[in-house]
């Protein structure tokens, strides 16, 4: 066996609340913008995580990553930080930063990505609703 | 012609997006904590909810429709949708007021909203809300 590369998934999942708004904008423009998100009293999702590791398989583990471990990296990084919670009021994150499933999906990664071998590329799919999803980085 | 000789079931499925929490205020945080555990988290969290509703009764024999689909759409969205979608459910929606903000009320009062609206041959079946892919109740209004 050579050093095919293969891509292994891990999903995870998180439930919660967010607004959609921009501090230095005033209510009239927020609401042009964002609509039915900026609502100040919040809404929320079922957030539906995606985790995608590309590297070689291992000859000894037959491994790219022990999905065993990935997953609990995500439980320990990701769902815990955000699962059942305010992204705008919960969250060091998303104190400043807007919480579209954009950013969501970039903070994620920036979250895993120093806790991944750098042999193995990460890849990040968010879905926010099951029709509205983001990937990062792109292709 | 007897009541639902063919009977049939007829489903339309909405979706909305909105923030709740499950807090008793007449009890602690602390209560709170100990029963709802991450749901009582007092800045709210929210959901993707799936709303099917089942209708039933016998096919109008000159249009083979129970009732039209599109009048069943209507109805579920000015009575429950507009009301629901991007909201927080314990703040914002009428019906809900005084309720604690379960799925379990949450479906028994989309019946209310939805059941007295119905053409009248056609009665409601089922409210069927999923909180989550994996969580969901089911209401048939008894």
């Amino acid at each position: 066996m050579g050093q095919e590369k293969v891509a292994v998934f891990r999903k995870a999942h998180f439930n919660a609340a967010h607004r959609l708004h921009v501090m230095d904008w005033d209510e009239q423009h927020n609401n042009e913008v964002f609509g039915k998100c900026n609502n100040p009293h919040f809404h929320g999702h079922n957030y539906e995580l995606v985790v995608k590791v590309t590297g070689p398989v291992d000859p000894v583990t037959g491994f790219v990553v022990d999905l065993k471990w990935l997953n609990e990296l995500i439980q320990q990084e990701i769902i815990q930080r955000f699962d059942h919670k305010n992204l705008n009021l919960d969250t060091l994150e998303f104190k400043t930063l807007i919480p579209t499933a954009e950013n969501i999906a970039i903070v994620i990664y920036q979250i895993l990505r120093p806790k991944l071998d750098l042999a193995l590329d990460l890849q990040v799919r968010l879905y926010e609703t099951d029709r509205n999803f983001v990937e990062f980085p792109v292709a | 012609m007897s009541k639902f000789l063919e009977m049939v079931y007829l489903t339309r499925l909405e979706h909305f997006n909105a923030a709740h929490k499950l807090y008793n205020p007449n009890w602690t945080q602390q209560h709170n904590e100990a029963v709802f555990g991450l749901c009582a988290n007092e800045n709210w969290h929210g959901h993707n909810f799936e709303l099917f509703v089942t209708v039933k009764g016998d096919p109008d024999p000159d249009t083979g429709f129970l009732m039209d689909v599109k009048a069943l759409s209507r109805i579920v969205n000015d009575r429950v949708i507009e009301a629901l979608d991007h909201k927080n459910l314990n703040i914002e929606v009428p019906f809900l007021q005084g309720k604690m903000c379960t799925t379990e009320n949450l479906a028994m009062a989309i019946w209310e909203q939805i059941a007295p609206h119905l053409p009248g041959k056609v009665q409601l079946h089922c409210i069927k809300l999923y909180e989550t892919p994996r969580i969901y109740v089911e209401y048939f209004g008894d």
